[in-house]
């Protein structure tokens, strides 16, 4: 069992020590649990179905993204190149769907299709970080760029806007009521809680974020499991660009603008560490739901745009500050 | 005062530690003048003197006193501005930075003009130390750049510096100070220290029994943490001084000698003139099933390095390694595991377990694909076996669930050694098993080990103790100056003295 049981990750520090680890695993489900309430205090329409299926549905894409972010934090790296990836995988979608710019049209074959271009861009981000043992915060920052880059010249700067009904179902359809997006991203943070529980690499995965050298020693293909983790990434990150396109119909290059920011935001918020070794995708769902709220929650109270990014940016700040135990950090790089 | 000031002096040092008494009423002194030799067998308790004094320990009762004064020393840093300079290996050298920056690194203040640092006024300060330890580079070099033995003449250079600002008198420690230098390279540092004394205590801490005795005063000879005895070097012999070092009786029963099996005929590993720039040249064995292979020789002799080669966790740069009858071309940590060849690491938890998983995870961290059941782990079945190895190695656990960072050191000791059982290791390599664990769980590892060669496993020991490898070892190979330099037969029943190893290792 990894680190979904929260006790027990604790359940070896003593007295005063365990109340406050306990805390700092419980902080950020305690954060959203009070956020909920002081914006339904401010806005009667915060708790009303409506509005909570959209604050879900919302937070259908940013889960997904945060998801494959997860596990590359888990590990002790970090995934920049989110934007360029959905970007990227969101034009080529558009464009095998039926368009107005390419004469292609495979239907929902387009949706497995841009899925396995972002594992494939994952790869390259991982390839490139061990082969050529370039920081990933370097690969995934260039992937990303040239990712917005290729998608912007693939359109030259046009839209690709999709004729594709069942395409579209993707994200506007609904299932008892609910949106497809949401139900795509619940069967996604399915897949991704049973690739972190149950499965090798899952648990490589938090003994290379851990402690590295221990990992190594012990014989665990080490080299191979980063490459796989940024490949399965990169397909959260495809899939993301799958429900991005269903969603507005139309497929081009700044689709994805700020999905970066709420990915790592949502990641690091929800208590996963930067250090790698700490965390769930679990934590992600909390995070994420964090996020989506105070934006949903700042509309509903009317604060305005410019002010919410800068909440938001304070945020990220705050949830760092909150969750490190500093009294045992000796270098902060 | 009557007798001359001392400028360093521990006055019954006590220092404990769970299970192990580390230093037991330690007195020494070192005053202006002279060179004062530590000697010990590893584990004898020189290194947590050196700890000690550079604050990274708190003795439970005794006093330092540095200049007269009692010190409470909180770190390396406080002690060196009290007066107590230590050059270890190179450590406080940062190779980024410039030999000045280095030697005035912290003081930079002395040197401000303007808020800027003036480099010129700060390498020409740097200048007269480098000519008193006949350094000859400009002080604007990186410490990259220079080669090992120049790097540690920087450090001694920095201790000098202690010299101009102190009012009171300076102690330098060298510990193995000439570990890694060649032959001529010692001369010039034993003629650096014969000039040192002139103006500082100088405490010279190595293994290399001759040069001890050629270049000090007086020498203490440390054992299980006491000082033994205070000779004064002129009348020491190195026999006598090996004879103090080991001064015990084996115990035939702690080791389980009578359980040691006799070596089969089948060869498991076998290194050709393994060689390791640096480390260690031109060693060769053969390590067959059901032995234990004990590796003797102090720090520097290279045996640590040639473990680690023969784990696949560093590359030997010429020789051949042959694992279970294939020349191994291709040899790391992930091809070693998968030969069945694992490390029990003397540091436990950098290395050996992941504090921040559990005991069952930690168990089964080499093998998770033996857990697998349609790519899918098998929660209960890699309990299961936990719990099993839990109960065979008496393993001291609320559950197999609990962290392993919890546990003691014996305990994670065991955790580690249960990892390799599960991953069905036929040759382990023992990098100080029983290091920082204490005297119980020392004999559940012995017993362990017993237990291993019993049912056929290979094992390479690199004791703590020198006592420990005669007697858990079949065959002791003695290493020197990364050579093999005697192979000594330990068979049960007919074990070498530990005076017979001693002599062929300094």
């Amino acid at each position: 069992m990894s680190t979904v049981s929260l006790e027990k990750r604790s359940a070896a520090a003593p007295g005063l020590a365990r109340i406050v680890r306990h805390g700092r695993d419980w902080a950020p489900l305690a954060v959203l649990v009070a956020l909920c309430l002081v914006i339904s205090a401010f806005n009667g329409n915060f708790l009303t179905i409506a509005n909570l299926m959209r604050l879900l549905n919302t937070a259908a894409i940013p889960l997904v993204l945060a998801l494959g972010s997860t596990f590359v934090i888990l590990m002790g790296s970090i995934d920049l190149s989110v934007e360029g990836v959905v970007a990227l995988t969101a034009v080529l979608a558009s464009l095998l769907v039926a368009n107005n710019i390419s004469p292609l049209a495979i239907g929902l074959w387009a949706a497995p299709a841009a899925i396995l271009a972002g594992g494939l861009l994952g790869f390259v981000n991982g390839w490139l970080h061990v082969r050529l043992k370039i920081p990933s915060f370097m690969t995934t920052l260039g992937v990303g760029f040239a990712g917005v880059g290729i998608a912007t010249a693939i359109l030259r700067g046009f839209t690709a806007r999709i004729a594709d009904p069942s395409f579209r179902f993707l994200s506007l359809g609904r299932v008892f009521g609910v949106p497809m997006a949401v139900w795509i991203a619940a069967v996604a943070l399915g897949a991704a809680l049973v690739f972190q529980q149950r499965t090798r690499s899952g648990r490589w995965i938090y003994a290379i974020g851990a402690d590295e050298s221990t990992a190594r020693n012990a014989g665990i293909p080490v080299e191979r499991t980063r490459i796989l983790v940024f490949t399965v990434a990169g397909l959260f990150y495809g899939l993301a660009g799958v429900l991005s396109v269903a969603q507005f119909g139309q497929g081009h290059a700044l689709i994805s603008q700020g999905r970066l920011f709420t990915a790592v935001t949502a990641v690091v918020v929800g208590g996963t560490a930067l250090s790698g070794g700490v965390g769930s995708v679990l934590n992600t769902v909390v995070g994420v739901l964090i996020v989506v709220t105070l934006a949903n929650g700042m509309v509903l109270m009317g604060v305005e745009p410019y002010v919410q990014q800068g909440v938001q940016g304070l945020l990220i700040i705050a949830a760092v500050a909150l969750s490190l135990d500093r009294s045992r950090l000796d270098v902060v790089k | 005062m009557n007798e001359a000031p001392k400028t360093l002096e521990l006055r019954g040092v006590t220092k404990r530690f769970p299970g192990v008494m580390a230093l037991d009423g330690v007195s020494f002194a070192a005053a202006k003048g002279e060179v004062v030799g530590l000697i010990g067998e590893n584990g004898a308790g020189k290194s947590t003197v050196l700890k000690i004094l550079s604050g990274i320990y708190q003795p439970d009762s005794g006093e330092v006193i540095v200049n007269g004064q009692p010190l409470r020393i909180a770190s390396a840093r406080e002690a060196f501005d009290h007066g107590v300079a230590m050059v270890f290996q190179e450590q406080s050298i940062i190779h980024n930075l410039t030999v000045a920056e280095n030697m005035f690194l912290g003081r930079e203040a002395e040197f401000l003009r303007f808020g800027l640092i003036d480099k010129r006024r700060m390498n020409a300060a740097t200048e007269p130390f480098l000519r008193r330890v006949r350094l000859d580079v400009h002080p604007a070099r990186r410490c990259a750049d220079l080669t090992f033995a120049q790097r540690q003449m920087v450090e001694i250079a920095k201790a000098l510096t202690l010299d101009d600002r102190m009012s009171g008198r300076v102690t330098i420690l060298l510990d193995e100070p000439t570990s890694v230098l060649e032959s001529a390279e010692v001369r010039l540092l034993f003629e650096i220290v014969e000039e040192l004394k002139q103006r500082a205590a100088v405490v010279f801490i190595s293994h290399r029994l001759e040069e001890v005795v050629s270049i000090s005063d007086r020498i203490y000879v440390m054992r299980d943490g006491k000082v033994v005895k205070e000779v004064s070097a002129a009348n020491a012999t190195i026999p006598d001084l090996q004879a103090q070092m080991v001064g015990r009786q084996l115990h035939h029963e702690y080791y389980r000698e009578a359980r040691q099996a006799a070596p089969t005929a089948q060869v498991v590993m076998q290194a050709r003139a393994l060689s390791k720039q640096g480390a260690f040249a031109d060693v060769s064995f053969a390590l067959r099933a059901g032995e234990v292979l004990g590796v003797a020789g102090v720090v520097g002799s290279g045996r640590e390095k040639l473990a680690q080669c023969l784990a696949g966790h560093l590359k030997p740069d010429s020789g051949e390694l042959i694992v279970q009858g294939d020349t191994r071309r291709v040899w790391g940590a992930y091809e070693a595991v998968a030969e069945g060849v694992g490390l029990v690491p003397s540091e436990r938890k950098v290395e050996g377990v992941v504090t921040a998983f559990s005991v069952a995870e930690n168990m089964t961290l080499s093998a998770l694909p033996q857990f697998e059941r349609r790519g899918v782990l098998d929660f209960a079945r890699e309990r299961a076996v936990a719990q099993q190895w839990v109960d065979k190695l008496r393993i001291k656990t609320p559950t197999v669930r609990t962290l392993v960072s919890g546990l003691s050191g014996g305990n994670q000791q065991k955790v580690v050694l249960a990892k390799w059982r599960v991953a069905g290791v036929k040759v382990l390599i023992l990098d100080h098993p029983t290091r920082g664990i204490d005297v119980g769980a020392k004999e559940d590892v012995y017993e362990l080990v017993r237990d291993m060669t019993g049912e056929g496993l290979a094992i390479v020991l690199l004791g703590d103790t020198l006592d420990e490898v005669v007697g858990l070892s079949s065959r002791i190979l003695v290493m020197r100056d990364g050579g093999v330099v005697a192979e000594v037969d330990a068979a049960a029943g007919a074990k070498p003295s530990q005076l017979d190893i001693v002599r062929h290792m300094a």
